[in-house]
């Protein structure tokens, strides 16, 4: 592996000169577009001034910080954004697992197939789509309020009452992302040894209970580290959904980190929205490397990100 | 095999629960389709294509769809480039600083700078309404760089052999060797990275101003999720109006963002489904 060193750092460049250059471009971009911005993160230490710009505006110390766990807006999003990743994890976790088991149980491969085709669909549309097709089918007017009051209700405000916004959201989630995790489950399911079947059928066992005891102990493996890296995932309760179906009415319960970060870039408090971010990145950060190498050490260095 | 009365039942249950998963997530889009197509008169609803002439004609919507067909295009044509001129470089052991290399970009999946400082670096660049805003940040993503990294390596040295014998340089070798078979992974990132940035709302939404340079998405927000009726009412001025409602303006505008994404599905869905599997992926 280790060839003896010949000469200095310079010849060992020259001589593999050309990977270098092909590497480079991926460098360049690399480093500007995202090790730049993380050296930009050093405003969350200052009190940004447009007319100063970064590097001369003043330091503040931890002063972004302390206004802002004074403030009433980011403990609130920071609340809202747990409790939402919370009821994600809870409801959204599940719906894919319980697709793929289903679906696995289709022997009618062009039904099977369709259905697959279907669920996943939403999830290479942007939710600035989805978001403006919720908004028609929730609104008062909207087909879901019809059946609403065909069944003798008065009409729900789904996108403007809290409890109720938070309802939609996570169903909406999981009407968006369930066929796409499904996917990975079924790939799993695909990977389970015919022969287990086989033998579980001699003794006697139904669909039921090979269900039991074959294919969910094969799946637990896939199930246990996906779940791990989801925790990871805690402080993204997903951004791109919330902007697009959320309004101030529902702040209360939907103003998550992320809307507040941009709210207050918005306002230019760029110090406050800064410290807001790192303090996201940080958290993210660790738990991210926590959940992996709990992720490895659960499955024996088999699953995990990297 | 022979089945017992109550797995008859189970499988009745089951397509039938499947069937109804179906029907739900196919709902939303036939009502869009059909609000896009419809708009209400006195007796109940009748068809109409005046939505879609309105949207089609509007040129705000026109250039809109057109930089971000662009965007999409340069985008994804730059990202499959780079990517694989740098896949191709740390696909090689024998590459210096490869570890840390490979750390530096790995390090980019788990941690970030966040939007203010991405933010004022774009206007730092000067890149405020320029398409390259769009594609410059996003064009090097570490998931590209180790698919297309993982892949090349699986590729046998046997292969290469002769052509390093009679002193191929490295890009030949990549260009004349490497890509050929590698056309379905490459397919499979091109085509995420295409409606990666077809969806894009958000850097548009920040970066650009001047709407000869905005994205159809964000267009689209401002027409249907901000509900800003000054747009709505550009899009419909100089036609007869009388009987169209802004709900079937919006339906066709989300009908004329989702359509070409909705056409090349049933085509491209293995490379789709290939990428999703390829989310497992690591070092």
């Amino acid at each position: 592996m280790t060839a003896p060193r010949s000469g200095s750092i310079l010849t060992t460049y020259r001589r593999h000169k050309e990977l270098l250059l092909l590497l480079l471009p991926s460098m360049v971009l690399l480093v500007l577009f995202n090790y730049v911005p993380m050296v930009g993160l050093v405003l969350a230490f200052k009190d940004y001034m447009a007319s100063l710009g970064m590097v001369r505006s003043p330091w503040v110390g931890l002063e972004n910080f302390q206004r802002l766990f004074a403030s009433e807006d980011f403990p609130r999003a920071l609340r809202n954004t747990a409790t939402i990743s919370l009821l994600r994890l809870t409801f959204g976790f599940v719906a894919p697992i319980v697709l793929a088991l289903m679906l696995n149980e289709v022997r009618v491969s062009w039904f099977k197939r369709g259905v697959q085709t279907l669920t996943y669909l939403p999830y290479f549309l942007s939710w600035v789509i989805l978001g403006g097709m919720f908004l028609m089918l929730l609104g008062s007017e909207g087909p879901v309020n019809w059946l609403v009051q065909a069944a003798g209700h008065s009409p729900v405000s789904f996108l403007s009452n809290g409890a109720w916004f938070i309802v939609t959201i996570i169903l909406t989630g999981i009407w968006q992302s369930a066929g796409y995790g499904a996917v990975i489950y079924l790939a799993a399911l695909a990977g389970i040894d015919p022969n287990l079947y086989e033998a579980a059928a001699i003794d006697g066992a139904g669909r039921w209970k090979q269900t039991r005891h074959v294919t969910l102990p094969c799946l637990a493996p896939t199930i246990v580290v996906l779940l791990i890296l989801s925790l990871s995932n805690i402080l993204n309760a997903g951004f791109d959904q919330i902007y697009n179906m959320f309004n101030p009415m529902v702040y209360d319960v939907g103003d998550i980190i992320d809307t507040y970060v941009l709210r207050r870039m918005v306002y230019q408090d760029f110090g406050l929205a800064t410290a807001a971010g790192l303090f996201k990145s940080v958290i993210g950060l660790l738990l991210v490397v926590s959940a992996n190498g709990a992720a490895r050490r659960l499955s024996g260095g088999e699953h995990g990100i990297w | 095999m022979k089945r017992t009365r109550g797995e008859k039942i189970f499988n009745v249950v089951n397509l039938a629960f499947l069937g109804g998963v179906a029907l739900v997530a196919l709902y939303p889009f036939v009502y869009v389709m059909l609000a896009s197509m419809t708009c209400p008169t006195k007796d109940g609803r009748e068809w109409t294509f005046k939505a879609y002439e309105l949207v089609l004609g509007n040129p705000e919507i026109m250039t809109a769809l057109g930089n971000t067909a662009l965007r999409t295009v340069l985008a994804t044509a730059l990202t499959l480039l780079v990517s694989c001129l740098a896949g191709y470089a740390l696909a090689r052991k024998t590459l210096p600083h490869r570890g840390m290399v490979l750390f530096l970009i790995l390090f980019t999946m788990i941690f970030n700078g966040g939007i203010v400082p991405n933010y004022l670096l774009i206007r730092n660049l000067g890149l405020i309404d320029s398409i390259w805003s769009l594609v410059l940040p996003l064009l090097v993503s570490a998931f590209n760089l180790i698919i297309i990294k993982n892949f090349f390596q699986q590729i046998p040295e046997s292969l290469t052999e002769a052509a390093r014998v009679e002193g191929a340089s490295e890009t030949a070798i990549l260009f004349r060797i490497f890509l050929p078979l590698s056309m379905p992974v490459l397919a499979t990132v091109a085509l995420w990275t295409a409606v990666m940035h077809w969806n894009q709302w958000f850097d548009a939404m920040l970066y650009i101003y001047n709407d000869d340079k905005q994205v159809l998405q964000t267009l689209l927000q401002r027409i249907v999720i901000q509900n800003s009726t000054a747009m709505q009412d550009r899009v419909r001025t100089g036609l007869d109006i009388s009987r169209l409602t802004p709900e079937s303006v919006k339906a066709a505008t989300v009908m004329v963002t989702v359509l070409p994404i909705a056409m090349l599905y049933p085509f491209v869905q293995r490379y789709f489904v290939k990428g999703i599997l390829l989310g497992g992926v690591k070092e």
